[in-house]
């Protein structure tokens, strides 16, 4: 492998990862048998036996081999005949995880499924993180499609290699290369009981053209070793033993650490400040002024003063020694509870219509009953448990990052222009993300660490405290939302209008933005599946006054929670039970075609109702819809499509005398087509369900005179343990063209907890955050 | 000069005491196991063993320390895995695993104290440390594998 011309800092620590000795399948596993620390250590990138649980750390610097070599390999080089794969002489397949690792379990879920075509024994893989590099393809890591976008290509990754190998095989041993195939890392030919290891294949192989994609023969699923079963992930033993490096763990020769007061408003400038104070810290070494940022947001620095010292601790002591007079700028006005009755007013008029089928009006006007009500959800912060962090190096020959980051390709072009280097001298290493929502696709931070590496000539990691993460954010929308429904005397649903109002992530990009994008209401509202013959939707202005960002799930959050209260009312109108009415407003099974509303699916996955039902009807069968249930309790249900998935949650809620409650239990169901990895598919449905209940319990972040007013955990909380629910994930179908499952399972959470709430009590929440307790 | 124990090893520190011991184990000894995330003892990502209970090392001072022993989750189990975290890999707990070390501290310290805790006991050591991607759910599970003898 290649490494980089310019010298190098330092190696980053533990950048990629053995999973020898990982097991695909959940094995019986004796956890009273203490596995020896140095033992598990000491294993390297071979098979490992026995009772050890890991293969071990690999410290490597390189860059992911790219193509296949010329000549033969000598020993000492890897053969790669595909850029997500190389194989080492000794047979050590190393596959390329390309994306960002956050927990969504991406660094096991695409590596397992080259492993499966290609035939290799997961024991003997060794999964490398990349670098940001265009040779592989889109790294920006969101909007759940790792496994839509690659699946396919990894797939195919690992058909070339296993295609080259039975090919080298049979040619040794005579015989067609139809007659072999391989198994476990070994190539078989059964008519003789010959068999080769894939180290004894290599130099061979690597003599032979790569086959192209249509000469491909791929596994049927049936043959599928790793693909939907247990898998564990390639980081598990770092993380447990505290060896996982993320973005604040890098530490390099003379690195410098550093803490940034930024503006209090967005674009807002440094006017006047005084260092004195924060010089007086031991440890400060620098105060450096950044300048000011201008719209549009994009993933820009938002500009400062930053102190620059010794140590962390130094510098966030001195950062809040900082006097600083700061020109707040246009957005000093933003207030959010002025700014909740001008979106309220906003969707009490007319917007721009994004959907008219039918005629809503004259339905309405025809209508024996008509339902409207308001919806309303806060600003949410990403609150990952990392706050933003990045360390950048910065030297005449080359800029070197070290970032969480959802989205490295973004920072080559960012440290060019700051730097003035090409961008072939920008290295991009991407830790592991202390959880990244959304917000560690937005290099702000980055930024940051790589000019001030550039003004002291030394390495600097920038760490953001939590109180920076809280008040700096690329803020997941405010939102108002008003539906409106139309029953005719039979109680059928003859007309629905859903008027939506929030600032627009676009605007991040365009200033001049100024209501929901086609993009943004294609989440839920636009493509809404039910079968009613009028339906209006309209995008109302909602003007920009902080960074929009994405959380997970985005828009879909507050859309879906709308959306499945609204359809939830309905049914009580109708005096429906709501499970029935869902799946009559879903009407019979089809193929939704918005392709004229600008809405397409992602390729090869159309939006088909049947799945939708599915879902419904196995959360609600599983979930034990109907049931008897204690006093104070109550079920509630919300299915949604979103991210070319499917997910119903079943909610039961238990509310008490004092309006206090919690979730003992929620029930997933789930449909993604063919699953990767099925323990991480249910790890996401349970974290999803955690995440959509504190959301919808205590999830606001509000502004007054521009500022932030949430700060830390003790202001913008999070459900902490004991608040947990039992989660039951129930897994539909499994096979078929494969969707992700990062995002699909948030959205259902809050509506169908708001229902529940209402089948407990009789009261309809349709603002958010509900609270400890219900009013 | 303070003087105090870290993982088995005497150290000593001539800086700032009034550096919480987080930022000395992860800046001054490179011991980066043990994350920031609130540095005002709300979360408990920095969850370290000090004289064996578990603090929350973003608002203990280096000089609160002096004289102590502190164990991170590097020390956790000095040669051997301890038994929560060969539970916590069998249960598959970590998803971006940021928070995990503060977990494994946090749960390591209440079943040093009370090897058989209630329902009730579980909650009120584990709810001071904060998962934001919600692997409550694992975790209780994992502890209660390990707790009542049952490793």
């Amino acid at each position: 492998m290649k490494r980089h011309d310019y010298p190098q800092p330092g190696p980053p620590a533990a950048l990629t990862r053995t999973v020898g000795g990982t097991t695909p399948v959940p094995a019986p596993f004796d956890h009273t048998r203490a596995v020896s620390r140095r033992d598990f250590l000491k294993a390297g990138g071979v098979l490992v036996v026995g009772v050890s649980l890991f293969g071990c750390s690999q410290e490597s610097n390189d860059a992911p081999a790219a193509s296949a070599p010329a000549e033969a390999p000598s020993p000492a080089d890897p053969w790669s005949p595909d850029v997500y794969v190389s194989i080492d002489a000794d047979g050590t397949v190393r596959i390329v995880s390309h994306r960002c690792e956050m927990g969504q379990g991406i660094k096991a879920s695409l590596p397992a499924v080259v492993a499966d075509e290609m035939e290799a024994d997961w024991e003997r893989v060794v999964v490398e993180q990349a670098t940001g590099d265009p040779r592989f393809g889109n790294q920006g890591t969101g909007g759940s499609e790792s496994v839509i976008n690659f699946y396919q290509r990894m797939r195919e990754a690992g058909a070339t290699v296993r295609t080259l190998l039975e090919q080298a095989a049979a040619a040794q041993w005579g015989v067609a290369a139809s007659e072999v195939r391989a198994d476990k890392h070994r190539i078989l030919h059964e008519a003789s009981g010959q068999a080769l290891d894939f180290s004894e294949l290599v130099a061979d192989a690597a003599q032979l053209p790569v086959p192209q994609p249509d000469q491909l023969v791929l596994k049927s699923p049936e043959q599928f070793r790793y693909i939907g079963k247990e898998l564990k992930i390639p980081d598990l033993e770092d993380i447990i033993s505290g060896a996982a490096k993320y973005g604040a763990d890098i530490r390099l020769p003379g690195m410098k650490y550093a803490a940034v007061a930024r503006p209090p408003v967005v674009f807002g400038k440094v006017k006047s400040f005084d260092a004195a104070a924060a010089l007086a810290v031991p440890g400060v070494e620098q105060v450096l002024e950044l300048p000011a940022a201008a719209p549009p947001a994009m993933y820009k620095a938002l500009g400062g003063v930053a102190v620059v010292a010794s140590n962390s601790w130094a510098a966030l002591k001195a950062r809040d020694l900082l006097e600083i007079e700061w020109d707040d700028g246009a957005n000093a006005d933003y207030d959010s509870d002025a700014y909740k009755a001008q979106l309220l007013e906003s969707v009490r008029n007319p917007g721009q219509p994004y959907r008219d089928h039918g005629d809503f009006d004259a339905a309405a006007a025809a209508a024996a009953q008509t339902l409207d009500a308001e919806y309303y959800a806060p600003h949410l912060g990403h609150m990952m448990m990392e706050p933003p962090a990045a360390c950048a190096s910065v030297t005449a020959e080359g800029c070197e990052i070290w970032a969480p980051t959802q989205d490295p390709q973004s920072l080559i072009p960012m440290a060019a222009e700051v730097t003035g280097l090409p961008p072939e001298k920008v290295r991009v290493n991407m830790t592991l993300t202390g959880s990244a929502f959304g917000r560690k696709f937005k290099g702000d931070y980055v930024d940051e660490a790589i000019r001030l590496s550039h003004m002291t000539g030394a390495p600097v990691m920038v760490q953001w405290s939590r109180e920076d993460e809280v008040r700096h954010g690329y803020y997941h929308a405010v939102s108002a939302q008003k539906l409106s429904a139309a029953l005719d005397a039979g109680g059928k649903v003859t007309a629905w209008r859903h008027r939506a109002a929030y600032p627009s992530i676009m605007a991040t990009f365009d200033p001049s933005i100024g209501a929901p994008s086609k993009m943004e209401m294609g989440q839920g509202v636009v493509n809404l599946p039910y079968a009613i013959e009028n339906v209006r939707v309209e995008s109302c202005d909602a003007p920009v006054k902080v960074r929009i960002g994405w959380l997970r799930s985005v828009c879909t959050i507050f859309q879906s929670f709308a959306i499945n209260a609204f359809t939830d009312e309905i049914a009580r109108a109708r005096g429906l039970d709501p499970v029935q009415n869902l799946l009559e407003l879903l009407g019979e099974d089809r193929t939704l075609d918005f392709s004229e509303l600008e809405w397409t699916p992602a390729e090869g996955h159309p939006f088909e109702t049947g799945r939708l039902r599915g879902v419904i009807e196995l959360a609600a069968e599983r979930g034990g819809w109907g049931r008897e249930l204690p006093a104070g309790h109550g079920l509630g249900i919300a299915a949604q499509y979103s991210f070319n998935s499917y997910a119903a949650s079943v909610v039961e809620v238990a509310v008490a005398e004092d309006g206090s409650w919690s979730v003992p239990r929620v029930d997933v169901a789930l449909d993604v087509g063919q699953i990767v990895n099925l323990d991480r598919a249910r790890a996401q449905m349970e974290g999803a369900s955690v995440f959509g209940l504190s959301l919808a319990r205590y999830g606001s972040i509000t502004a007054a005179a521009g500022r932030i007013q949430q700060g830390n955990f003790n202001d913008s909380r999070l459900v902490l343990y004991g608040l947990h629910p039992e989660v039951g994930v129930h897994i539909v179908g499994g096979h078929g063209k494969p969707s992700g499952i990062g995002e699909p399972g948030v959205p259902p959470f809050a509506p169908a907890l708001v229902n529940a709430i209402f089948a407990a009590t009789g009261k309809r929440i349709r603002e958010l955050p509900i609270g400890n307790r219900i009013a | 000069m303070i003087k105090l124990t870290v993982n088995g090893e005497e150290r000593q520190f001539a800086g700032d005491d009034e550096m919480p011991l987080l930022w000395y184990l992860r800046d001054e000894l490179a011991l980066t196991g043990t994350k920031y995330s609130c540095g005002k003892g709300l979360c408990g990502s920095c969850t370290v063993h000090l004289n064996g209970e578990a603090v929350r090392s973003c608002v203990v001072t280096v000089a609160a320390a002096a004289g102590g022993e502190v164990t991170t989750i590097e020390g956790l189990g000095s040669d051997e895995l301890h038994p929560l975290q060969i539970a916590w890999a069998k249960h598959d707990v970590p998803q971006c695993g940021y928070c995990q070390p503060g977990q494994i501290m946090q749960a390591a310290s209440l079943l040093a104290e009370n090897p058989n805790p209630s329902d009730e006991d579980i909650k009120s050591s584990m709810e001071g440390v904060i998962c934001r991607c919600g692997t409550y759910l694992r975790i209780e599970k994992a502890i209660k594998s390990v707790a009542g003898g049952a490793a």
